[in-house]
Parts: C-alpha cells; structure tokens; sequence
C-alpha cells in the first residue's frame, strides 16, 4: 500500500528508514526525537526527504530518481496533527468543509453525515475552534482530515496534547474508524498502551533508523527494549 | 451648526476621495510587499525595506521634490506614463494620490507585515495537506488570518493619507478644486485675513472625519479579533 524508502539530513540527526505498511492501522513506534515527525511529514509531502522513494498504491508521491516530488496539496493524504491545527477564524462546518473545497469534491451530505455521527461532532458546527474542548478539537481534526476522502490518513500522536480522561473519550472513536472505514492510516505515538488498543502492523523507528517491523507482539518487545 | 460654503464642501470631498483611492491603491502592493518582507529572503531586501520607509523620516517637501523630478511631465517616469499611457499626475487630484499614497505607504506595509509574520505557519501546512494549493492557502487562510492587520494598515494609510500637507503641495501645488485638499484649504484659509472662522470650520471638520475613521476601526479590529476568540 504505502512503501517508504527515504533519506534525511537534519544537522547533526540523521533519517534513513525504509518500511511498507498494509491497510489498517500502521503504528509507527518509537521515544520521543527518534524522527517520527520528520518522518510523517514526508510522507504528507510538507519535508522533502534528500533522497529516496515514497509510493502510495502505483502513485509516486517522492522519487529522487525520476525527480518527482507531488506537492502536498496534491497528495491527498489526510493528516491529523497533534495540535489539531483548526482553522481559528472559521466555524467548525467550515473547517470540515475546508478540504472537501479545496479537493474540488462535490458536497456530499451523507457522507459528511456519516463521518459526523461517527466523530458524534454533529452539535458543534455553529462553533468556533476556540471554544471547543481539547477531545472535541481533536474529533473535528479528524474529520476534518477524513472529509477531503484521504487515500491514506496519518496521525502524529493525537491523543498526546489530551489528558487521560480526554484519551479515553477518544480512543474508541479512532477503534470504530479502524473498523467501519477502509482508509489505510499510519499512526504515530511513543504510548505503547494507546497502540496496544488501535495498531493492526508496528514500525518501530529509533534514531533515525526502522528496528524492527511485524505485528503487534512487537510492541511488548520494543517496550521493554525502550524503557 | 457648521454652515459649509461649496468651495468648503469641494474641499472636503476632494480630500476623501484623495485619501480612499491612495488608500484603496497602495493596498494590493501592501499586501504584496509586506508578504516579501514578512516571508522570503532575497538580495536587496533591506534596500526595499529601506526606500519604503524613506518617506516616514524624510520630510515630506523632499518627497514631494523626489515625485515631481520622476514623475512630472518631464520627469522620467511621468513622461513615459504620459507618452503611453495618456497619465498625467502633476497639478491633478491623481498625483495629489499618488503622494499620499507613497507617504501612508510604510504605515500601511508595517501592520500587514507584523501580522503575517505572526500567523502560525503550521496552520498552512495544515492547509496544504487538505489540499489548497499556495494562491488558496494565502487567500483562505493567510489573509482572513491577517485580517487585524490590513484593517490596521488600511486605517493608518488613509489618516496619514487624509492629513498629508507637505509632499502633496511641493508634488501637485495648492490649486482649489483640482489639488486641494482639506489641509491645504485650511493652510490657505489661516494665510488671508478674514479666514479664520472658515479655518475653524475645516479643523472641526477634520476632527470630526478623523474620529469617525478611529472609531470604525477600532469596531472592525475587535469585530476581525473576536472572530478568533470564538465569540
């Protein structure tokens, strides 16, 4: 589904990682500052690898090679950040509308629906992102990102700016999106319990470098490699 | 009650309609300008960051000097203007603008720049992931953002704009209906005997058009602020 095979300088840090990921949940893996951020960023298209390969189904989204380099915007790769990133001066149906838009999708009301009642985001529409909750932020980030019909959804820990409560509200959401929608999603945390819950596949990524990849008995064994 | 003789009235509206089209003009090149200096690194770029702000520190005669030797009628580009394009700006309403454009420039450029340089760039990657590309990123997303800014600007320009006495003279002159504006009347009015209680009429005038754009501002930022704070 996605192959990744890439290359980056970062000052004295350096990304070499190459893995391939089925559909499902991929989690990638791995302590804080092991690249993990850089990593999903290139996938999305938002840093350039040095060198290297980046393919989605048979599309080349980076090759170094052949000189293709698709710019994010064309990628059509959903992205659910940490912070959520809302758009504070527009409301929360025009935030979820904002990349269906900017696709050139035509308005689709059932499927709009379908991912509200989903999220359960459907009384907040009239609201700003200020006055949401930091749970209701990050449900609107991610159908925000799922409402521009991503081919491949990426998560950079979104559950990590939420306190444990707010997690536990969450999590089940992001369970029934695993299960009831057929969008591939690479999901990257350093909470093994959180991945314990949500992974299908593991990557674990450490300095820089892919470790290990394989299912998710993984994750007891990168845990107690890690701790 | 203020009773306005035409000639007054002339002068009053030739200043507003001076002071909206140099606003409403430079704000596009603004924009332009203050989006270069907030995000791109090129040669030259302190040079352009200096000529813009040239006309807040020289005095306005030598602005006014500087735009009649270039773009007179004899002048480099005022001949060129009028030889092509049929433009002429000296002793015309149209150079009148173009003084107090070139005047309230900086202050229009610096808000605009401050708050472009303030937005959270992550908000445009954000953007572009969900598939704008760079021209709908700027306008969907960096300019609603630096919406505080512009009205800032915008308020700035039009009051230096609208007050502009030194540049404009030296560049166009004092000629009434054509390129005088309301300070120049009122400079004119305070130079005769006899002129000062249709000086004192002006001044209030002025007042009162000045705190009237204050006012809408101030009610247009909080309006564009709130907007951010959910409200």
């Amino acid at each position: 589904m996605l192959a990744v095979d890439v290359e980056k300088r970062l000052g004295e840090f350096s990304i070499a990682a190459r893995f391939e990921t089925a559909s499902g949940v991929t989690a990638v893996f791995g302590p804080s500052g092991a690249g993990k951020t850089t990593l999903v960023n290139m996938i999305a298209g938002l840093v350039t690898p040095d060198r290297g390969r980046i393919t989605l189904g048979d599309t080349a989204l980076f090759d170094s090679e052949q000189r293709i380099n698709l710019p994010a915007w064309r990628r059509r790769i959903g992205y659910v950040f940490q912070e959520g990133r809302l758009f504070p001066h527009l409301k929360v149906a025009a935030n979820l509308d904002y990349g269906r838009r900017m696709s050139g999708l035509p308005p689709d009301a059932a499927e709009t629906q379908r991912i509200v009642d989903l999220l359960d985001i459907g009384q907040l529409g009239d609201r700003r992102p200020g006055k949401l909750s930091g749970g209701e932020r990050q449900r609107v980030a991610i159908g925000r990102a799922l409402l521009m019909r991503p081919r491949l959804l990426l998560l950079d820990e979104p559950l990590a700016s939420l306190d444990v409560a707010r997690k536990r509200e969450i999590l089940p959401y992001l369970e029934r999106l695993r299960d009831e929608s057929a969008v591939p999603m690479v999901y990257v945390s350093h909470q093994a319990n959180e991945l314990r819950r949500i992974a299908t596949s593991v990557v674990l990524l450490e300095a820089g470098r892919v470790t290990a990849a394989g299912g998710k008995d993984l994750l007891e064994r990168a845990e107690a490699i890690l701790v | 009650m203020l009773d306005l003789t035409p000639d007054e009235w002339i002068a009053i509206r030739l200043s507003l309609r001076i002071a909206i089209v140099a606003t409403v003009v430079a704000l596009p090149f603004g924009i332009a300008v203050a989006w270069l200096l907030a995000r791109k690194n090129f040669w030259g770029k302190t040079l352009l960051d200096g000529v813009i702000h040239l006309p807040l520190v020289l005095p306005p005669v030598v602005t006014g000097y500087l735009l009649l030797i270039s773009f007179g009628r004899r002048g480099p580009i005022g001949a060129f203007l009028y030889d092509w394009f049929g433009i002429v700006f000296s002793f015309r309403w149209t150079g009148a603008a173009l003084a107090c454009g070139v005047m309230g420039f900086p202050l229009l450029v610096r808000p605009i720049r401050l708050a472009i340089e303030a937005i959270d760039r992550r908000l445009e990657d954000a953007a572009a992931t969900l598939g704008a590309d760079r021209a709908r990123v700027f306008l969907t997303v960096t300019l609603p953002l630096a919406l505080p800014g512009l009205i800032a600007g915008f308020v700035l320009c039009f009051a230096k704009a609208l007050g502009e006495f030194g540049a404009t003279i030296t560049f166009v002159s004092n000629i009434p209906g054509e390129t005088q504006t309301l300070s120049a009347a009122i400079y004119t009015l305070t130079q005769i005997p006899g002129g000062d209680a249709a000086a004192a009429r002006l001044v209030v005038v002025a007042i009162v058009i000045s705190l009237v754009a204050l006012v809408l501002s101030e009610w247009l930022a909080r309006r564009a602020g709130m907007r951010f704070h959910g409200e």
